[in-house]
């Protein structure tokens, strides 16, 4: 019997202590700074994907911001897992960058059940939108404009400019945008026309094979243009030029899409013409909506983030910049 | 007898001081929230890896495992979503499936003599391919069915929660024990991986006691496959990639042999638990890199075949090279008529 009273009271002050824990991490809620922040990654399966995770890292220090990082290592479950833990652990917010876009709602539920705000970045999901705050993600659209925009005012003393197109993965979201957004921008400049499309889908390889059977199927003479969906794709197609005895950036104008460091190399070989940003620079837009709605803000659905362009006089900071920090 | 039972004692060490080096550093470790996620999250790979046991415990190895269970989501996704079959129908069909691909792996092993290692790699290309060809993206499942199925928990007094799928895990467990030290099956598959020849002359089917253990083995991987399906609500061709290599590291965790005829599918619980801590503990800390999960597995892996190696080695050398083939079956038989 006493035993019993011991382990009652025992466990009595367990809770109160459990609850004063609470109470002091949710007085911290309003202050923005010592947020506790569960940040559950896809993986590091793309030398993007690690800058994005050392920007969420380095954003979140500058905040002020205990960022709890996981590594999905691309599988599902763990991703799961890792929301689970993050509940389980009372974080202030979670934010998920989704390896798929399916199966994300019981977990968003079982968070939302918890009152733990979880913030979608990247990709989307399919889960109901009432399950996350917001979503942060890259405009694949506005980078595809930036794309067509530029080549517009680089061409502007051109009575014609016949683009050929390295198209991302068939029926993914950033090469569908991508090809739109571009599009649209060029749509205003009748002089430019893309004469072919083909995928590449996003690799070195098949974008230059691509690129191979447009200077063979054409003469390269015609081609004033070309615009690839990433840059691994662009750097296939340079190769293929030159092995055609083309001189890329020169004969043969180039924009694509990442701004990746090899590609920042090609723009100071003078290899490509420019590119546009992929911005991993996502955390400080996403840090803030989170602190924006703690505080009590009504969120957009979806909040995007600027795009930078790089040319052949501002790639060698960028990289600079990049690989000195 | 007591060297069967050291590597579980091990295992069970092990586990207890993982988990207490978690609740001293994480306070939550100790709250039903966080054993509720143990049994939730490691439920596919828990049902997963009792099947797992007893192919290692026969003396074989099955690498369909992740394969299979990819191959049921995407294969429960599209019967429901496109060929509007009822959850219940579909889950049927598909554990229907599983098992006769079992069997057929099992025969391929006994008949041909083929070693189980390449022969459930055949089934582990196949069952990809196949989910593969079935859809190449993620395929949402959404029924008002599996959707009350999803919200059915028992919830803790914390808020800890006791999922269904959690619920299937210890059912799967439970029956998995029963099968292993009370039936004849059980029995047959200890006897045969003791000793192929020995079982044979002592009148062991050994026949059917394979193409049976394969047979429950893509069984329980079909139903990891459901449980998947149920967990993600989709099915995704490329989901429960090296599962079957997460399986194989909590069987061994777990005090089995790898040379078969010793095993205890308790242990496999805890080596699945094991697995649970150091994911949680990692992500807890949020800072350690989550590879780190990986490096600890493989490290404990490690210690266990050491500590397999010695236990086997000092048998080897007291009895089973004096009378061969015959002290193991027997010893074995002897385990199985006391569970752990």
């Amino acid at each position: 019997m006493r035993s019993h009273k011991l382990f009652l009271s025992a466990l009595l002050v367990l809770v109160l202590a459990f609850t004063s824990i609470l109470f002091v991490a949710h007085a911290q809620d309003s202050s923005g700074a010592g947020l506790t922040i569960g940040f559950a990654q896809t993986g590091s399966e793309s030398g993007w994907r690690t800058d994005f995770t050392n920007a969420m890292m380095s954003e979140a220090e500058a905040m002020g911001i205990n960022l709890l990082f996981s590594d999905g290592q691309q599988k599902q479950e763990n991703q799961i897992a890792a929301l689970r833990s993050f509940i389980a652990q009372g974080v202030d917010a979670i934010i998920l960058a989704p390896i798929v876009e399916t199966g994300w709602d019981d977990v968003l539920q079982e968070a939302a059940d918890a009152e733990i705000p979880v913030l979608i970045i990247d990709r989307g999901v399919t889960a109901d939108p009432s399950l996350y705050i917001t979503r942060v993600a890259s405009d694949f659209v506005y980078e595809g404009r930036l794309a067509g925009a530029w080549l517009a005012t680089a061409t502007a003393d051109r009575a014609s400019c016949n683009v050929v197109e390295l198209y991302g993965t068939v029926g993914s979201s950033p090469a569908i945008d991508r090809a739109t957004g571009f599009a649209d921008a060029i749509a205003l400049f009748p002089q430019i026309q893309i004469i072919a499309s083909q995928s590449g889908d996003f690799t070195r390889s098949g974008g230059k094979t691509v690129m191979e059977s447009f200077l063979s199927s054409m003469d390269p003479s015609t081609i004033c243009a070309v615009f690839a969906h990433n840059d691994d794709m662009l750097i296939g197609a340079i190769q293929a030029m030159e092995e055609a005895g083309i001189t890329p950036a020169v004969d043969i104008l180039t924009v694509s899409v990442d701004a990746t460091n090899d590609e920042l190399q090609m723009l100071i070989d003078g290899k490509a013409n420019a590119t546009v940003l992929l911005s991993p620079y996502m955390g400080g837009p996403a840090y803030q909506a989170i602190i924006d709605y703690l505080g009590g803000a009504e969120l957009p659905p979806l909040i995007m983030v600027p795009s930078a362009m790089y040319f052949q006089d501002t790639a060698a900071a960028e990289l600079a910049n990049r690989t000195g920090g | 007898m007591r060297s069967r039972i050291l590597p579980l004692i091990a295992t069970l060490a092990v586990f207890v001081i993982l988990y207490l080096i978690g609740w001293q550093r994480f306070p939550a470790f100790g709250t039903t929230r966080v054993v509720g996620n143990f049994l939730t999250d490691k439920s596919f790979l828990g049902i997963a890896a009792v099947g797992m046991t007893f192919v290692i415990i026969a003396g074989g190895i099955d690498l369909s495992v992740g394969s299979v269970i990819a191959f049921t989501g995407v294969f429960c996704a599209l019967a429901i979503g496109q060929w509007g079959m009822h959850p219940l129908v579909a889950s049927g069909l598909i554990l229907l499936i599983g098992a006769a691909f079992g069997a057929a792996m099992g025969a391929v092993i006994y008949y041909f003599k083929i070693p189980a290692f390449i022969a459930t790699l055949a089934g582990m290309f196949l069952a990809r391919g196949g989910s593969f060809v079935l859809s190449q993206d993620s395929i949402p499942i959404d029924h008002p069915f599996v959707n009350d199925i999803s919200q059915i928990f028992y919830v803790f007094p914390d808020r800890g929660r006791f999922s269904f799928v959690a619920f299937i895990f210890v059912v799967v467990l439970v029956v998995g024990i029963i099968i292993a030290h009370y039936t004849r099956f059980g029995r047959n598959i200890y006897a045969m991986g003791g000793n192929n020849t020995a079982a044979l002359l002592l009148g062991v089917p050994v026949g059917r006691t394979t193409i049976g253990v394969y047979t429950l083995s893509s069984f329980l991987a079909a139903l990891a496959g459901i449980v998947y399906a149920l967990y993600t609500k989709s099915g995704y061709p490329r989901a429960a990639i090296g599962v079957e290599l997460d399986a194989i590291a909590a069987v061994v965790i777990g005090g089995t042999l790898l040379t078969g005829g010793v095993g205890f599918v308790a242990g496999t619980f805890l080596g699945v638990m094991i697995q649970g801590i150091i994911q949680t503990y990692v992500n807890f800390d949020g800072t350690l890199n989550s590879w780190w999960t990986k490096i600890v597995i493989g490290l404990l892996l490690f210690l266990f075949i050491i500590i397999q190696k010695v236990l086997t080695s000092y048998r080897g050398t007291l009895t089973f090279r004096l009378i061969p083939g015959l002290s193991r079956p027997a010893a074995a038989s002897g385990t199985s008529a006391s569970p752990p």
